[in-house]
């Protein structure tokens, strides 16, 4: 390998993927190595011993934990081969804000996915709360608009991109619907156009396989 | 681009541990600001604008534009005022190590600790246990150094933290424990970090934390049995 890169990830894992993009998106060349989260290597807790869990990035041995702390690295080292951040530190701050606001406020979509009844309907509420936001402050004029920036792939593309996908997975295993179709219609457009760039088109799981083990997680956690 | 130290100014509220964080970054970088007092209880319109989707301070304005978000603010802090007291490193692995502590005292330290102070019996005891093993780990991590950022300078992870020990007394006290009995070294290092005058200076003394606290658990009769 030129670059030394290892990425221990999961097929089924969104924050797996995010990394694949990055790396995919700089041209740059990794060992991927698949871990069964059921069963975790030991390379993994020795490399993750805090959060126990994937994505793991090894570059020249030394492990980098969490997706977007992963990507931040990348980009430092590799800043030229495509850029996921403004220049300007007024913007890269701006992309980084609206990429910690979904981390905090995405695990309400988590939240639709594991639970329900009462529960399940208040991570509905603050999920629509959260899409709203997005939809109000995202997309209000071409200065503050934080994706595909310059026609461009950027980090808060990559943040939010597994709603794409992974949210019409947490809607049927859930037995919810969250977006209906003509709803936030600035997000869903953006989130069509996300999953027809063909490296992201070719990268996603099908859904079909995606289901099944999501649906198992699910009835696992409701029955305990 | 070079920094301006023209028109910075600071949305902040005196017992936040972000807002500290914040303090002490401009102080170490002689960045000259204005700092106004939020009352959260009744927020400026200038707040609620500069920060609209989650309306909270701290908030640093600069040149008239918002920055939310204590962590982002130090990166941006960093990022513009480079050449004077960088708290991130300079080489990409360490400051990934950097940013990883960050966010990890972020997701754990204030919502642990904040169940310390202002939860009850069994709940408050295991809100105790789990801040414990935090800190813990934090100690591991800073292992021998004189500081998180290296035996010289405070960088990125110490100014992050740090706050948090103003309100070590308030956690101490509400749950009835010894921070320093389960973590010396890293009251030790609390106590280095005091000695530096920025970190003094934008701290508030943690008697003072503790009545705030003891005004929030009546304002929210978190104080009756």
């Amino acid at each position: 390998m030129d670059e030394d890169l290892k990425l221990h990830g999961s097929w089924a894992s969104p924050y797996s993927l995010r990394v694949i993009w990055a790396l995919k998106l700089k041209g740059l060349s990794y060992e991927y190595i698949e871990e069964d989260l059921a069963n975790k290597s030991d390379l993994l807790l020795k490399y993750n011993p805090i959060f126990k869990k994937i994505p793991v990035l090894l570059h020249d041995g030394k492990p980098i934990c969490e997706s977007m702390v992963i990507l931040e690295y990348l980009e430092q080292i590799w800043p030229n081969q495509y850029p996921l951040l403004p220049i300007d530190p007024y913007e890269r701050a701006l992309a980084r804000f609206w990429v910690n606001y979904f981390e905090e406020k995405s695990v309400s979509l988590w939240l639709i996915f594991r639970a329900k009844g009462e529960e399940q309907e208040r991570a509905m509420k603050d999920s629509l709360e959260m899409l709203e936001t997005i939809e109000e402050n995202a997309f209000k004029n071409h200065k503050n608009n934080i994706f595909f920036i310059g026609g461009k792939i950027g980090i808060v593309d990559i943040a939010f991109g597994w709603i794409c996908h992974w949210l019409k997975i947490i809607e049927d295993v859930g037995g919810v619907k969250l977006l209906e179709e003509n709803s936030f219609p600035n997000l869903q457009k953006w989130m069509k156009k996300f999953k027809e760039v063909p490296l992201i088109k070719e990268s996603l799981p099908n859904h079909q396989k995606l289901f099944l083990p999501f649906k198992l997680i699910r009835d696992m956690l409701l029955a305990s | 681009m070079e920094g301006t130290n023209n028109d910075v100014v600071l949305l902040d509220f005196w017992p936040s541990s972000f807002g500290m964080r914040l303090r002490i970054a401009l102080a170490l970088k002689g960045i000259q600001y204005e700092g106004r007092e939020e009352n959260l209880f009744d927020k400026s319109t200038l707040l609620l604008e500069m920060n609209s989707v989650h309306k909270k301070i701290p908030v640093l304005i600069h040149n008239g534009k918002p920055i939310c978000e204590s962590l982002i603010i130090l990166e941006y802090i960093d990022q513009v005022w480079h050449d004077k007291y960088p708290l991130l490193p300079s080489h990409p692995y360490d400051r990934s190590q950097a940013r990883f502590w960050a966010d990890y005292v972020d997701k754990k330290i204030y919502s642990t600790g904040r169940r310390v102070w202002s939860g009850k019996g069994e709940d408050q005891e295991e809100a105790k246990k789990e801040f414990i093993e935090i800190l813990k780990t934090l100690e591991g991590e800073l292992g021998d150094k004189t500081y998180f950022g290296g035996d010289d300078n405070l960088g990125f992870v110490d100014v992050a933290l740090v706050p948090f020990t103003s309100w070590f007394y308030s956690y101490e006290t509400c749950a009835n424990f010894s921070i320093e009995a389960v973590c010396p070294k890293l009251v030790a290092w609390a106590k280095r970090c005091m000695q530096i005058e920025c970190v003094a200076n934008s701290l508030p003394h943690p008697h003072k934390i503790y009545d705030y606290v003891l005004e929030l658990k009546h304002k929210f009769g978190l104080d009756t049995n």
